[in-house]
């Protein structure tokens, strides 16, 4: 469905925290319908932006540790990793201009 | 250009595009980019549309609408509106891409959105505790204590969804009866975890990072109080989405499209309308459905009547220009 690598509790530090690169995770769950719905946009931010930003997915399901870490409430959620900080938090599914411009600053 | 351009993808846009799609009409819906299914993409089980018998899930519903208008040849794009040019034969859709289609008809059914509640620190706390969508994050409230606000269908039916997870669910409704239907309402009194709040409005949120409680007060006797909890969920109703039309259809007072007695036809000729942007009253996926159907037969029998001139102009190409 998506060509996001998926990250689990068990490689959240490796893939995530101890990056070099601007993570952004998309947190999310199968029977969440906005989720369905932003993932192909995701991908899309993440191929045109590939030299700038990495887009990976947690699915909350299966690794509960990291969503309750980060206070996950709502899905889609979308955290900005940089050097293992959270920089940035996007709620809910929006457009593509609407994405783009909440991460304007790690497009540029 | 297009016969007839569809904007909206609930159960009213989705009739249309199969109706007019039958009608060999090639519809073009728009279905937006991150809402395609409408409202239903959002709701569990369906028990009162007709045909399902042991009810359906409300995506699958929307699957299966999409799958019977692309069948018959309603081409899909995801994708959102930012304008609409509805004066003159031929009608203009800007699409968030760039692209412009255009038409002889449209036919407006965006739905409607959800009503907020108006309240400092609701737009903060947004996604933090506070939430519009109970299918979507009532998985966070395991064992916890929320709160539903409303008294309608989607109130009862959050409220009895929530108790799968929460511990508690308050349900505060500044009435004292609640508009729902029996069958909801029944169930919801029936449910041990739920506990009525009648008479009451929610006046604060706190919270510094997550929801940590509400303050309400009672409608009666000014009475305020807190509660404790972590999850607040807004469904006080919704509102007809028509942003794109202000300044060019004419509205009711109410805010919804106004079309002409019992059809779909609005004040520009060739623009009809459909679902809950034109009602007021009963907002169900039948009844949607039912507008849908109006629409695309008002669109047909506007089309047939055009000179032959103009008609020859619409071709079944996908044409953006």
């Amino acid at each position: 469905m998506s060509n996001a690598k998926d990250v689990t509790d068990a490689t959240f530090a490796d893939e995530v925290l101890n990056s070099p690169d601007t993570i952004m995770v998309d947190f999310w769950a199968e029977w969440c319908g906005p989720c369905r719905a932003v993932s192909p946009i995701l991908d899309q931010i993440a191929q045109e932006n590939s030299d700038k930003i990495k887009i990976v997915k947690l699915n909350v399901d299966d690794n509960p540790q990291m969503a309750m870490k980060y206070q996950i409430t709502s899905i889609p959620a979308m955290k900005v990793f940089r050097g293992g900080e959270v920089v940035k938090t996007v709620i809910g599914a929006k457009p593509k201009p609407a994405l783009e411009a909440d991460l304007a600053e790690f497009l540029a | 250009m297009r016969h007839v351009i569809i904007i909206g993808s609930g159960p009213a846009g989705y009739t249309a595009a199969i109706y007019a799609a039958r009608a060999s009409l090639k519809p073009l819906l728009i279905a937006s980019s991150v809402e395609a299914g409408g409202e239903l993409m959002k709701t569990t089980e369906v028990e009162n549309y007709p045909g399902f018998a042991e009810g359906i899930q409300g995506p699958e519903l929307m699957a299966q609408m999409l799958a019977q208008a692309e069948k018959f040849g309603t081409e899909v794009v995801y994708d959102d509106v930012v304008k609409l040019e509805l004066e003159g034969d031929v009608k203009r859709v800007h699409l968030g891409n760039g692209d412009v289609h255009e038409a002889l008809t449209v036919i407006f059914a965006t739905g409607s959105a959800y009503r907020k509640l108006g309240i400092e620190d609701e737009t903060r706390l947004s996604g933090h505790g506070v939430s519009w969508c109970a299918t979507c994050d009532g998985f966070f409230f395991r064992q916890k204590t929320i709160a539903v606000v409303g008294g309608g269908d989607s109130a009862m039916e959050e409220a009895t969804f929530l108790t799968k997870f929460a511990d508690k669910v308050y349900v505060v409704h500044r009435k004292d009866e609640l508009r729902a239907s029996k069958a909801m309402q029944e169930r919801a009194f029936a449910d041990p975890k739920i506990e009525f709040l009648w008479n009451n409005e929610v006046k604060h949120i706190y919270g510094d990072e997550l929801v940590t409680g509400i303050g309400i007060v009672n409608t009666v006797d000014g009475s305020e109080r807190t509660i404790d909890l972590s999850g607040l969920f807004v469904a006080i109703g919704a509102d007809p989405r028509t942003h794109l039309v202000h300044g060019q259809l004419e509205l009711n007072p109410d805010g919804t499209v106004k079309v002409d007695g019992r059809s779909s036809r609005t004040n520009i000729p060739g623009v009809f309308a459909a679902g809950d942007v034109i009602d007021p009253t009963y907002r169900q996926a039948v009844t949607a459905a039912g507008s849908g159907t109006v629409a695309a037969l008002d669109a047909e029998h506007y089309l047939a009547a055009l000179p032959k001139e103009t008609l020859a102009r619409a071709t079944a190409e996908p044409a953006a220009v």
